[in-house]
């Protein structure tokens, strides 16, 4: 676990020494701040019933930020490893796979999380206007954390099975986006298909998280989904030993 | 197990623990076979160079012995724990310097050795301590807090070799330290080298020879993936040598001389490179295993001529090296 830790430890630190924090975390309060006033103003401007709440916000943020934000955070992590040829020495250390495919993925949550703090202004910012319901902005931060935990897991993924970032970017992103329109795609056929294939969309178990649900169902798939990606990253890791 | 070693070290006994067991390694790449049978030990303090040309297998083999990947088949054992079963602990007795030094480019020299020390299970004060004196003997000290990426070709060499040994490994391995890097880097690399070689067991890769024969005790010629030689630097030349060779310089009648030397029994062949009429150097390859120096003077003096040099040429390691890369057989 220590060497878990380690690893996170320096890979947030990696964060912060280039760029990529800032620039990242400035476009996601911006575009976070556009959707949060955009949806305040159609609460109060429009004929529906005002709401103070984040709502339309989660939404936007699982729909449009996180394909691209969970591929910019991850696409270096392994990829960079393995051209920069440290994943040698790293695999040599006395260090299981898991720990650093672990501590990677604990340190783009932290940094995921981090970000999502700073959304608690909009939050502030409802307490002291309005009353918002307390129930689904506890749900609906749990639900796009949960949320950003699969797509981190899967550009974890796709970053250990290739040395170049931006393969590994597009990869993900392009798994994120087919991911997400599945619910969708499930429109497309009827029956049980439809009904499978909808519960395998990553937006499918959303919307009760950002109604106020906390449904057991849901978070058993965010959970074992994000748990698979982190398998098959480790196995991947493996795996290279083998080639 | 450290505690065996260092008694077997404290009464000076003569069989030594061995650090490096590598046994029967074979490594495909597809159907391609990058090394086969590979069978060596290596001692507590020995420095042994792996030797061979580009694609000879020597980066496999080491990359083997780092558990780096697996062997399709063999086994390898490093300070008495296996690889495979005992994985983290066999891990955890080595420091590795890949061919391409692996350096996180964006990270300071401090924070880079910081980090390599905590993933080997370090604390942090030790981590501390270490770095000092690592620095201190790879001569690091104004880079302390520079960013590795803007570091030059060798200092990042230095680098290296520092995160190598920043945890006092017992086995160090060393894949080509001092390629592409400036001669006197090389020279003071060499120096960094010789100097850890007393606390550690030492493997080294290397295509060039003079600096094998300079810094090993021991050395394995691998040629297409297999041993094709192992001995102390001296007697491979010993060994390998398949003719002696002498060099005499004798005054007197260049043919008259040519002929009496032919006429020695075991002398192969005589060449006199010169040709001057009464002053020459003569090479003369004779059978192995003979030395003919005592014949040779008593020959030219008895035939009245004055002998002004005699002496015998050992082989290069670099002759030998191409001796045994090009012909099948020893």
């Amino acid at each position: 676990m220590k060497n878990t830790l380690n690893i996170a430890f320096k890979e947030i630190k990696g964060y912060f020494t280039s760029p990529m924090a800032y620039v990242v975390a400035l476009t996601f309060v911006s575009l976070t701040g556009y959707f949060f006033v955009r949806s305040v103003d159609s609460a109060l401007s429009g004929a529906n019933f005002p709401e103070a709440s984040l709502r339309d916000m989660f939404l936007q943020i699982s729909i449009f930020i996180l394909p691209w934000l969970a591929p910019v955070l991850t696409m270096r992590l392994l990829a960079e490893e393995q051209k920069m040829g440290t994943i040698e020495l790293l695999l040599t250390s006395p260090v299981r796979d898991w720990e650093v495919v672990l501590g990677k993925f604990i340190a783009c949550m932290t940094f995921f999380i981090g970000a999502l703090a700073l959304t608690l202004w909009y939050v502030l910012m409802l307490v002291w206007r309005g009353n918002p319901e307390v129930g689904p902005l506890l749900s609906g931060y749990l639900g796009i954390i949960l949320y950003g935990s699969v797509g981190i897991s899967l550009g974890l993924l796709a970053s250990s099975l290739t040395s170049n970032q931006i393969v590994a970017a597009v990869v993900s992103l392009g798994a994120l986006v087919l991911l997400s329109f599945l619910e969708v795609a499930a429109n497309q056929v009827t029956g049980l298909s439809s009904t499978i294939v909808a519960q395998m969309g990553l937006t499918t178990h959303f919307d009760d998280f950002i109604r106020g649900v906390i449904d057991t169902s849901n978070v058993v798939y965010y959970i074992s989904m994000t748990t698979v990606f982190l398998f098959l990253t480790i196995r991947s890791l493996e795996a290279r030993r083998w080639r | 197990m450290g505690l065996t070693i260092g008694q077997t070290r404290e009464w000076g006994s003569i069989t030594m623990a061995v650090m490096v067991e590598a046994r029967e390694l074979t490594k495909y790449y597809g159907d391609f076979r990058a090394i086969e049978n590979l069978t060596f030990e290596v001692k507590k303090g020995e420095i042994i160079g792996l030797l061979g040309p580009n694609g000879a297998g020597k980066t496999t083999t080491m990359r083997i012995i780092t558990g780096f990947m697996p062997p399709s088949s063999g086994r390898t054992r490093i300070s008495g724990f296996d690889m495979v079963d005992q994985s983290l602990e066999a891990r955890a007795s080595i420091g590795y310097l890949p061919e391409t030094v692996p350096l996180y480019t964006e990270m300071t020299v401090e924070g880079y050795l910081s980090f390599m020390g905590s993933i080997r299970g370090m604390t942090s004060k030790s981590i501390r301590s270490r770095i000092g004196d690592v620095i201190e003997s790879c001569k690091l000290g104004d880079y302390q807090k520079s960013i590795i990426g803007k570091l030059s070709k060798g200092f990042r060499q230095r680098v290296g070799i520092a995160q190598a040994v920043l945890h006092e490994p017992k086995v160090l391995i060393l894949d080509e330290p001092t390629i592409g890097i400036d001669p006197i880097q090389v020279v003071e690399t060499r120096q960094l080298i010789r100097d850890l070689a007393g606390n550690h067991t030492v493997i080294l890769s290397s295509h060039i020879l003079p600096e094998v024969s300079m810094l090993c005790s021991r050395v394995l010629i691998i040629h297409q993936g297999q041993i094709v030689a192992e001995d102390s630097p001296g007697e491979l030349a010993d060994r390998l040598q398949g003719v002696e060779r002498l060099e005499v310089e004798v005054q007197g009648p260049r043919e008259a001389v040519t002929m009496a030397l032919e006429k020695i029994r075991g002398v192969v062949s005589v060449a006199c490179s010169s040709n001057s009429e009464d002053r020459n150097v003569y090479k003369i390859q004779a059978r192995r295993g003979l030395d003919l120096r005592p014949t040779v003077s008593r020959a030219v003096i008895s035939n009245g001529w004055s002998l002004l040099n005699l002496q015998l040429i050992s082989m290069s390691l670099e002759e030998i090296f191409l001796k045994l890369t090009t012909e099948e057989q020893i």
